[in-house]
């Protein structure tokens, strides 16, 4: 079974953090990281920029609007994502776990099943 | 000869070639990386030089070299003796089938059941680690690594290349039944995505449990394996339209059923039923048996469904068991009789939330007049699969039965 580990950040919350305390989480993902592909249960996994950086197109009367930020004004934002796969939901559950942010006060991640998949699976 | 015939015999001899090897030279693991060397090899010459005359003692060969070839690397790395690197390839290949040891070692209990259906298509079915990572829809790269741990947890549990014996046997045949079963069933129902039928594998699957019947006749459960396995097989052009959607049993096309696949099944079960000892996948067989004798879905046997579910909910419980019980006795009973069995689930924590109790409790509900309830039902039934072919029945249903 795939399953979307999907990691919600929050930018205040990882300013917060030490230098250390940051180390600690990119290490973390390191391990996790090096884990999973020993596993073979990897498939692959993505982090993505800033949500400042984040631009919203939509199509007015035909024509495209782009507008700066984010789509939510949220205090919590897709960080990144882990794509899994692994025996079942306790198994993709078990995992999400060894993520580092997990332990992290105001972070967590959530745990999707694939439905549809189509594409490069290698890229 | 064409590509499937390359592939067939390819797919034969790679189980022998690799039995072949690890009888030799031990060490499993780098034997199959040589075999699937050696494969990789003939699929390129064989089709633009012609078969060799001895096919099976060419990839002995090849495959050796590949063997000598990376114990001579490693020695020279290590820098350290090996005495089987020395050893001269023999010419004479003997005749023996190494396929069902071969499955005992790739289905060993220690391995994950995603190992071992990995290490069984590519050790004993002869798939490319490409083709299995294709069929499971994961990087080349995610199939490769979990095969590689797989060999060397085999490794480290030092298993020997000899066929279990006694107690111990029967229980380890029971895993390489249960792995060739998932195998189908990862063919026949993608547990998620758009594809419902990946055929390759039911047909390998197939394959394999061939290959432990002919050694194993006289064993029920693998008898009654083959049976379930075919007579599921033989309902696959029925089970879809050609766009894809989902047909349920009572609406499908018997016509369309493959009659050979059903009488080989029959017959089969039939056998399998007139042993001495009755196991889960024989009483699957004879249910799926049952319908396939019913001209039409009106004449099914419901009577008979209800007591081979009765009794193979004795000898192995499981709410899924159930569940399919409560259609059956809604069948003979009415739908309120299988509602009330679907109610004993509802405290069952492996079923809380199953699309497969919700559709089900809907398509009771909508039997009994209760089209809201129904409705209701399949539309959380549709929330809850993660395969979009049921889906998108279920949202026909839930259609059907809107006020």
């Amino acid at each position: 079974m795939q399953f979307l580990i999907s990691m919600h950040i929050n930018p205040a919350v990882l300013d917060a953090l030490t230098d250390e305390e940051k180390a600690a989480i990119g290490e973390g993902h390191g391990r996790f990281i090096a884990a999973l592909k020993e596993s073979g249960e990897l498939i692959t996994t993505q982090a993505l920029v800033d949500p400042s950086q984040a631009v919203v197109v939509s199509v007015r009367n035909g024509q495209p609007v782009v507008t700066d930020g984010p789509f939510l004004e949220s205090k919590e934002y897709l960080g990144g994502f882990y794509l899994i796969d692994c025996e079942d939901k306790e198994r993709a559950i078990e995992l999400a776990a060894q993520i580092p942010d997990t332990a992290v006060a105001g972070l967590g991640v959530e745990v999707r099943q694939v439905m549809f998949a189509d594409g490069q699976l290698e890229a | 000869m064409t590509a499937h015939d390359f592939e067939d015999l390819l797919r034969a001899l790679a189980p022998q070639v690799l039995g072949t090897l690890v009888r030799r030279y031990g060490q499993f693991e780098g034997c199959e990386d040589a075999v699937q060397e050696a494969v990789l090899a003939a699929t390129v010459q064989w089709p633009a030089d012609g078969v060799p005359a001895h096919p099976r003692g060419w990839l002995v060969t090849v495959a050796s070299r590949r063997l000598i070839d990376q114990l001579r690397s490693d020695r020279a790395r290590r820098e350290r003796e090996s005495a089987t690197a020395t050893e001269v390839v023999p010419e004479d290949v003997p005749d023996t089938d190494d396929s069902l040891v071969l499955l005992f070692l790739c289905c060993h209990p220690t391995l994950t059941a995603a190992s071992q259906t990995a290490l069984t298509l590519r050790a004993v079915g002869g798939l490319t680690t490409a083709e299995i990572a294709r069929a499971f829809l994961v990087p080349e790269a995610t199939m490769a690594a979990r095969i590689s741990r797989a060999k060397q947890r085999i490794k480290a549990a030092g298993s020997a290349f000899v066929l279990p014996e006694g107690a111990e046997r029967e229980e380890r045949l029971r895993v390489v039944l249960h792995v060739l079963y998932l195998i189908f069933n990862e063919g026949y129902t993608a547990s998620s995505g758009s594809e419902l039928h990946r055929a390759d594998l039911a047909h390998e699957a197939i394959r394999l449990v061939r290959t432990v019947h002919a050694q194993l006749p006289d064993d029920g459960e693998v008898t009654g394996l083959l049976a379930l396995m075919l007579l599921t097989h033989a309902r696959r052009e029925a089970r879809t339209t050609p766009a894809g959607d989902l047909v349920p049993l009572d609406e499908q096309d018997r016509g369309a059923w493959d009659r050979a696949l059903i009488d080989e099944g029959l017959e089969l079960v039939k056998a399998s039923l007139a042993g001495p000892a009755l196991g889960p996948y024989q009483l699957q067989a004879a249910i799926a048996a049952t319908h396939a004798a019913a001209a039409t879905a009106d004449e099914t046997n419901w009577p008979q469904v209800h007591a081979l579910y009765l009794i193979l909910e004795r000898i192995a419980p499981n709410p899924m068991v159930t569940l399919n019980r409560a259609i059956a006795l809604a069948e003979t009973e009415g739908p309120r009789a299988g509602l009330a069995l679907l109610a004993t689930l509802d405290d069952d924590a492996r079923m809380a939330g199953h699309h497969r109790l919700l559709s089900v409790r809907a398509h009771l509900l909508e039997k009994t007049g209760d089209t809201a309830g129904a409705h209701a039902h399949y539309r959380r039934a549709a929330k809850s699969t993660a395969s979009l072919a049921e889906q998108r029945y279920l949202e026909a249903r839930a259609r059907r039965t809107q006020a």
